[in-house]
């Protein structure tokens, strides 16, 4: 791991006496936090569909993902760093998603896999499909391909390895003076609906009502 | 008398039988490129019955609807065959679109269950008398039903693909930017979303028994307890959710629930043209996807009336089989997974999968979603060194790796004693609940489709079909031993017979030409019995297109497997079923 060499490490501006160079290292908090991060991000265990399978495929003994420190999926939200949305997400499943989310401690990470994470996908037009994850949650990784090949996904992940090691704890999420919000979870209505939008779907659905009055009550009008 | 129906009941002239037995409520369907015949829905439960008592029309395979939304009429449309093999019947009956009722066939035959409450969420056609209509794959208080031709989604564009905004003068829009939110959501007029009850899954609740009083222990004032799993669940196979009420540990009563990755494949699918569908076909059983393949092709074919050529018969049945082979070792080791041999069977069994993915690779250029079959053949011949590479693999590494496997696990002993004896299902529960592939056959019903009604080129191989006798966990398991080697049977014979010459009947195209007409095409996928229902207008785009998927209808029965065994064994059972989620939600 090029990122454990002690020249990475270290801090340039200090020097370190000679007899101390192999005991001793100066770093950065920002660089010893986010190395010992970026090598430890635990998955959630969570598959939504085939990406899944592929997901699996990373995890298992040919591509094995444990090899940049993720071997360990972890079934519950509450012992995760990180989410990878494999598959298709659909209005039916988001809440679950986003209360999910909301359950991971900070700092979390989401991996969206795939075409139908990404942006919908295949089944983007589908009455029961949300048009991509980042519509309800922050996606940090977007992964093409439908589904990524295992390559694909090793790749999106060192991504986002890459990603950890800019970061700095002066300006991370978690370390602000403000609490963070929990994200909103949608409600299953006619449709899927977000908290946040209840006034603007009221007003949509008011309009909607009476340009239907209007058609009915005088044809002439729209003809 | 008796004797002789018994030894030749294929050659009963039901057809007459019916219609003269109902002459009055049973007509043929005449419509050009239209099969079976059209009942009374007064009648349709006595018809059924004596279809299923008289006939030998045991199996219910498929039930669908149709809405033929010019002629104001919704149709559904019955598939049954005989346990013991042969050709089907198809019945159905015709309903007004307004105020669609049909009588509920669950007493006839339980494996409606599941499809009528699908119809019903789909298509808002209610069954009298159903034990429990409530919608399936979508939610309670979803505006509309979605499978209906007037029914529009929120991002709808055209009636058919291609798009003129994206053809032939190729602008793109985005269906995003034309929608007031920015997503795919439509309210109906005049909603208040401040006034909405989100549904509390009270109907779901409410048809769980909940006795309340335990019963065998009366003196113990005890309640059972209601137990979700899932939707996100690390054993159940996806996005699938089980509600079981427990008393003590023991199953009471139990629910699945699903729709949580409904992709609405048969509304897309039925604004695609034909070949578009094709792909879209690998996503319903992602394990599986040339087998998917497979039952659309022939589907398709048996509307246009061509046949694929010799070759390419070989190859269909090389890469169904090898499917085949991929889905059981993949099956076998995520069922050991699920009884707590976490991961090291499972290793085992994806290194034999990645070969075969790698033989997929080659031919088709993907790993999973092959999207390999043509109408009339198949996309492309083999590459260089193909066939070689699957005959080291069918005939030296696989057999002996099967052999470890069955040596390691079958007599371990505490799969053993997790899995004899659990989840039984008898055959004629597995019958009548509509079981299929290989939960039909582990309860000792020899049904096989490739063997019950043989298609494509099936009939010229010699094997066995795999058959276990207790129905129970273990039996769903050996089952799949057996049947990998039933199928590399079958490569051998088809590596060694496998003809030169084209792989595709005439030349490749985008648009294929499909009469007006029904059919209804059915394969034995690695899950069970893959039926496509395809209905054409002479369009570019097919009328109906159903999938008639085994995941989903297995899991008809997976109560009656569940009650009185421990919750534990839920996950057990679960994985022996063997679920995809992609084809049990669609």
């Amino acid at each position: 791991m090029s990122d454990m060499k002690r020249q990475n490490l270290n801090s340039t501006k200090y020097d370190i006496p000679p007899e101390l160079e192999s005991q001793v290292s100066i770093t950065t908090i920002d660089k010893i936090y986010n190395w010992s991060r970026r090598n430890s991000l635990w998955p959630l265990m969570f598959g939504l569909a085939c990406c899944a399978i592929e997901m699996i495929c990373t995890a298992a003994s040919r591509y094995d993902f444990s090899r940049f420190g993720m071997e360990v999926m972890r079934p519950s939200p509450r012992q995760s760093d990180m989410m990878i949305v494999s598959g298709t997400v659909t209005k039916k499943m988001i809440p679950q998603i986003v209360r999910l989310y909301n359950q991971m401690p900070e700092p979390k990470y989401v991996v969206a896999m795939g075409a139908c994470a990404s942006g919908g996908g295949p089944f983007k037009e589908g009455y029961n499909v949300v048009s991509g994850v980042d519509k309800y949650i922050p996606v940090d990784v977007y992964i093409p391909g439908c589904p990524p090949t295992p390559q694909a996904l090793l790749h999106g992940l060192i991504t986002l390895q890459r990603k950890i090691d800019n970061q700095s704890i002066k300006t991370v999420r978690w370390y602000q003076k403000e609490p963070i919000d929990a994200i909103p979870i949608p409600v299953l209505g006619p449709d899927i609906m977000n908290p946040n939008e209840f006034g603007d779907i009221e007003e949509f659905s008011q309009n909607k009502l009476s340009e239907t009055e209007i058609d009915e009550s005088d044809p002439e009008a729209v003809s | 008398m008796s004797d002789q129906e018994i030894l030749e009941p294929t050659e009963v002239v039901f057809d007459d039988d019916l219609t003269k037995r109902f002459p009055d409520h049973v007509s043929y369907d005449s419509r050009k490129g239209y099969k079976g015949f059209i009942i009374d829905t007064k009648k349709l439960y006595e018809v059924a019955a004596v279809l299923r008592d008289d006939m030998g029309y045991d199996f219910l395979s498929s039930v669908t609807g149709v809405d033929y939304f010019p002629e104001e009429t919704m149709e559904v449309v019955y598939h049954a065959y005989k346990s013991i093999g042969g050709p089907g019947v198809e019945f159905k009956v015709q309903i007004p679109r307004e105020n669609a009722v049909v009588s509920s066939l669950v007493r006839v035959y339980p494996g409606a269950d599941l499809q009528e409450r699908e119809i019903w969420d789909l298509y808002g056609i209610r069954f009298s008398d159903h034990p429990d209509l409530r919608r399936i794959l979508m939610w309670e208080g979803f505006a509309g039903h979605p499978l209906r031709k007037d029914w529009t989604e929120a991002y709808f564009e055209d009636e058919g693909k291609p798009f003129k905004s994206r053809w032939p003068e190729g602008q793109v829009t985005r269906t995003e930017d034309e929608n007031p939110f920015g997503k795919n959501v439509e309210y109906p007029a005049g909603f208040r979303p401040d006034t909405w009850v989100p549904d509390k899954d009270a109907l779901l609740y409410s048809s769980l028994t909940r006795s309340g009083k335990s019963k065998d222990w009366k003196e113990l004032n005890t309640d059972t307890i209601v137990v979700n799993m899932g939707p996100q669940h690390p054993s159940t196979h996806g996005v699938f959710r089980i509600v079981v009420e427990l008393d003590g540990e023991k199953i009471v009563s139990l629910k699945p629930v699903m729709g949580y990755l409904h992709r609405n494949h048969e509304k897309i699918g039925e604004r695609n043209t034909f070949l578009q569908n094709m792909p879209f076909t690998d996503r319903l059983d992602y394990l599986s996807s040339m087998s998917n393949n497979f039952g659309y092709a022939l589907a398709v074919e048996e509307l246009m009336g061509i046949t694929p050529p010799e070759r390419a018969e070989y190859i269909r049945v090389i890469m169904a089989e090898l499917t085949r082979i991929s889905n059981h070792v993949f099956a076998i080791g995520m069922f050991l997974n699920d009884l707590g041999a976490f991961f090291t069977p499972s290793l085992y069994a994806i290194e034999e999968r990645e070969l075969i993915l790698d033989i997929f690779e080659a031919v088709s250029g993907s790993r999973m979603m092959c999207n390999y079959f043509r109408f009339g053949g198949v996309a492309r011949d083999f590459p260089d060194g193909t066939l070689e590479k699957i005959r080291n693999l069918i005939f030296d590494r696989l057999p002996r790796r099967i052999d470890e496997l069955d040596i390691y696990l079958s007599s371990n002993e505490i799969i053993r004693s997790r899995s004899e004896g659990i989840g039984v299902l008898t055959p004629e529960q597995a019958i009548a609940f509509s079981a299929a592939g290989p939960i039909l056959r582990a309860s000792g019903v020899p049904y096989d489709v490739r063997r019950a009604d043989p298609y494509s080129i099936y009939d010229r191989f010699d094997f066995d079909v795999a058959v276990r006798y207790h129905g129970d966990t273990y039996d769903r398991y050996l089952i799949r031993i057996d049947e990998i080697r039933q199928s590399l049977r079958i490569l051998k014979q088809a590596v060694n017979d496998i003809p030169e010459g084209p792989v595709l009947t005439g030349k490749q195209q985008y648009q294929v030409r499909v009469p007006a007409g029904e059919s209804y095409g059915r394969v034995e996928g690695p899950k069970g019995e893959l039926g496509f229902y395809v209905v054409s207008n002479g369009k570019p785009n097919p009328w109906r297109y159903h999938v008639r998927a085994p995941s989903f209808i297995n899991l008809t029965g997976f109560e009656s497997m569940c009650v009185g065994n421990k919750v534990a064994d839920v996950v057990a059972i679960l994985g022996s079923v063997d679920i995809v989620l992609g084809e049990t939600d669609r």
